[in-house]
C-alpha cells in the first residue's frame, strides 16, 4: 500500500494518545463519582434502617430531647431524641462564625486594600500556618487554655458551648478569611480607580464598593466556614462536654452531632438499635453538608448577576 | 506526550504490582496452619491495645512467619468484627455476653489480664474516701456537693464515659447496683480524662490504675485502697477481665499467640510494666453476670 495512504487513513501516534487521555480522565472521574455515590448510598441506607427497621418515628428523632439509644421507653420504642445534639452542632457552629466573620473580613480588606507586599506576604502564610495545625492540637489548646479561662472569667465548669464555639473561631477563621481574600481580589479594579476618581476616601471606598460588590463572595466564604465547622468533630468533643442534654445556656456542657458519633461509633456493634442511630445522626451531617453547598452554589448563582 | 505513555506504564505496572501483593498475601494466610506462620489481625479495646501491641512485637521478633496487625476502635468494634469473621482476634473489656447485638455461643473466650479501676477526683475536693453508697448517689446526682461527703463546698462536675464503652460498664456493674447515672459529660478517652479531672475543680470520674497519676486523687472506697492486691482477692470490686475473643477455637497460629499472652513472660513481664495485673495472680474470677467466685 502507499505509505502516505495508510498515513493518512490509519490514527496518527498523536490521535491514540489523545484516546488514551481521554480513557484515563473518564476512568478517573467514573471512580471518584462511584465513590461519592457509594458513600452517599452506605450511609443512607445504614441511616435509614432506624427508621425502617427499628421502627423510630422521624418526626420524634428530629424533635425528641432524649437520647438514649440502649434503652426503650414506655412504648417500647427506643429513646432516640436527636435534638440535643442538632441544637449543638447549630449554637457552636453559628457563634462560631460570628466570631469569626468580622475579623475574617477585617484581616482579608488589611490583607488587600492596605497592607504592603511585605505584610500581605506574612498574614498569608500566618493564615496558612492555621490550616496546617491538626485538630486535635486546637482541642488540647482549648482544654487547657480556653476551658479554664471560660470557667475564671465567665462561669460555669468552662465546657460547653462557648468553649466550643472559642475553639473552632480559630479554626474556621482561616477558611473564611482566605475565600474572602478571593472574593475581595476579584472586585475589578476600575471599580476601585473610578470610586477614588469621585473623591471618596479610602474607608468609603471600601465600605460602598469593594464590600458591596463582593458581598456574594464573602457569604459564599461564611457558608464555608460554617460547613467546616459544622464537620468537625476531635477539638470540639474535647472543650464541649458531651453531655446528650438539651444545651440551656453557652456554659453548660453540650454535645454535638460529630462529637456523639466519634465517642459511640467504637462502642456499638453493627446492625443493632443503638448503631443504626449513629448512623442516622451521620447522614443528617451528610445531608447539612449537601445543604451547604447548595446554598453556596445559589448564592454563587445570584452574585454573578 | 511521551510522559503520558510512562505515566500509564507506571499506573499498570504498580497495580499489578498491588494484585500481585494481594494474591501473595491470600496465598500465606491459606498454608498458615501447616507450618507456623500466617497472619493475625487484632482488633478493638483501646485499653488493652497498647499490651496487644506490645507483645505482638516480641512475639513476632521471635517468630518471623507470623505477622500480627493490632488496632484499635473499640470493644463493640472488635467483637462485631470477630462475629463477622473480618479478623482473627476481637479484643474486649466486657464479656460478649454483655454486649448487645453479640451471640457469645459463637465466641470462644480468652481472657488475657485484668484491670482494675478507680474513682479519681480533682485534688481541690478534699475527698479520699467515700462509701459504695455515697459514690453510687455522687453518680446518679443525689450528691451534688463535695461538702455532704466531708469534703469542701464546692460542686461536683461529673465526667462520665460513653455509654456503651467497656469502662462504663464496669463501674455500672460494680457501683451503680442498676440505677442509671445521671446524663452528664462524657469522655471517651482515659488520658483526656485524666487531664480533665486534673484541671477541673470538682470533676470526678474513673479511670484504669494505670492512668491514676499524682496530679489527681483517687478514692478509697469504704477504706479499701484501690491497689493490685485487693483486686486480687475482690477486696477492690471495680475491676474487669481483658477479653481476646476468636471466633470458634482458634487456629494453630492464633492459638500459638493467645497461649504467649497467658505465658509467664508477657503476664509476669508486659502486663506488670504497663500497669494491668496478671491474669495467673487473680484468687477470684467472675463470670458474665458479675458473679464473683473464689478460684
Amino acid at each position: 500500500m502507499d505509505p502516505i495512504k495508510k498515513k493518512i487513513q490509519s490514527s496518527s501516534r498523536e490521535t491514540r494518545q489523545d484516546l488514551l487521555g481521554k480513557v484515563i480522565t473518564y476512568t478517573c472521574i467514573a471512580l471518584i463519582v462511584l465513590v461519592v455515590l457509594s458513600i452517599f448510598v452506605f450511609v443512607a441506607s445504614k441511616g435509614m434502617a432506624t427508621f425502617f427497621v427499628n421502627k423510630a418515628n422521624f418526626w420524634d428523632f428530629l424533635t425528641g430531647k432524649n437520647w438514649n439509644p440502649s434503652m426503650v421507653d414506655s412504648k417500647g420504642k427506643p429513646m432516640l431524641g436527636a435534638l440535643p445534639m442538632i441544637a449543638g452542632s447549630f449554637g457552636v457552629t453559628i457563634l462560631a462564625v460570628l466570631f469569626a466573620t468580622p475579623f475574617a473580613i477585617g484581616t482579608a480588606l488589611y490583607m488587600t486594600e492596605i497592607a504592603s507586599h511585605k505584610g500581605e506576604r506574612i498574614l498569608q502564610s500566618v493564615i496558612e500556618l492555621l490550616v496546617g495545625i491538626p485538630s486535635v492540637v486546637y482541642g488540647f489548646i482549648g482544654l487547657s487554655v480556653i476551658v479554664p479561662f471560660v470557667r475564671n472569667n465567665i462561669g460555669g465548669s468552662g465546657y460547653g458551648i462557648l468553649s466550643g464555639s472559642f475553639v473552632l473561631f480559630v479554626m474556621v477563621l482561616p477558611t473564611v478569611t482566605s475565600m474572602t481574600v478571593d472574593s475581595l481580589r476579584a472586585v475589578p479594579r476600575f471599580y476601585k480607580e473610578a470610586s477614588l476618581a469621585l473623591g471618596a476616601t479610602k474607608w468609603q471606598t471600601i465600605y460602598k464598593v469593594i464590600l458591596r460588590s463582593s458581598t456574594s463572595g464573602i457569604l459564599t466564604a461564611i457558608i464555608f466556614g460554617m460547613a467546616r465547622a459544622f464537620g468537625e468533630a476531635l477539638a470540639v468533643q474535647m472543650v464541649i462536654g458531651n453531655a446528650a442534654v438539651m444545651p440551656t445556656s453557652l456554659l453548660s456542657s453540650a454535645s454535638t452531632l460529630t462529637s456523639v458519633l466519634t465517642m459511640g461509633i467504637g462502642n456499638t456493634v453493627m446492625g443493632t438499635v443503638a448503631n443504626n442511630a449513629l448512623w442516622s445522626l451521620a447522614l443528617i451531617l451528610l445531608l447539612m453538608s449537601l445543604f451547604f453547598n447548595i446554598v453556596v452554589r445559589l448564592i454563587g448563582r445570584k452574585g454573578r448577576m | 506526550m511521551k510522559n503520558l505513555t510512562k505515566i500509564t506504564a507506571l499506573i499498570i505496572a504498580s497495580s499489578a504490582l498491588l494484585v500481585g501483593c494481594g494474591k501473595s498475601g491470600a496465598s500465606n494466610g491459606s498454608t498458615s496452619s501447616s507450618e507456623a506462620s500466617g497472619k493475625i489481625t487484632v482488633v478493638g479495646s483501646t485499653a488493652l491495645q497498647p499490651l496487644v501491641e506490645k507483645a505482638a512485637e516480641n512475639y513476632q521478633a521471635d517468630n518471623a512467619k507470623v505477622s500480627i496487625t493490632v488496632q484499635g476502635g473499640g470493644s463493640g468494634t472488635g467483637l462485631s468484627q470477630v462475629q463477622s469473621g473480618a479478623v482473627t482476634i476481637g479484643n474486649s473489656d466486657i464479656f460478649a455476653e454483655q454486649q448487645k447485638g453479640i451471640k457469645a455461643d459463637k465466641l470462644v473466650d480468652h481472657k488475657v489480664a485484668v484491670v482494675g479501676m478507680a474513682p479519681v477526683v480533682n485534688k481541690d475536693s478534699g475527698v479520699k474516701n467515700v462509701t459504695m453508697a455515697q459514690l453510687r448517689d455522687i453518680f446518679t446526682g443525689k450528691i451534688t456537693n463535695w461538702k455532704d461527703v466531708g469534703g469542701k463546698d464546692e460542686s461536683i462536675v461529673l465526667i462520665n464515659r460513653p455509654e456503651g464503652s467497656g469502662t462504663r460498664a464496669t463501674f455500672e456493674a460494680a457501683v451503680m447496683n442498676g440505677q442509671s447515672a445521671k446524663k452528664s459529660q462524657e469522655q471517651d478517652s482515659n488520658g483526656t480524662v485524666q487531664k480533665m479531672v486534673a484541671q477541673t475543680p470538682g470533676a470526678v470520674s474513673y479511670l484504669a490504675f494505670s492512668y491514676v497519676k499524682p496530679t489527681i486523687q483517687e478514692l478509697s472506697i469504704d477504706g479499701v485502697k484501690p491497689t493490685d492486691d485487693n483486686v486480687t482477692n475482690n477486696k477492690w470490686k471495680i475491676w474487669s477481665y481483658e477479653h481476646m475473643y476468636t471466633k470458634g477455637q482458634p487456629n494453630k497460629v492464633t492459638k500459638g499467640f493467645l497461649k504467649y499472652m497467658t505465658s509467664d513472660k508477657v503476664q509476669k513481664g508486659l502486663v506488670k510494666d504497663l500497669g494491668y495485673i496478671s491474669i495467673n495472680q487473680m484468687n477470684v474470677q467472675k463470670d458474665a453476670n458479675n458473679k464473683v467466685t473464689s478460684k
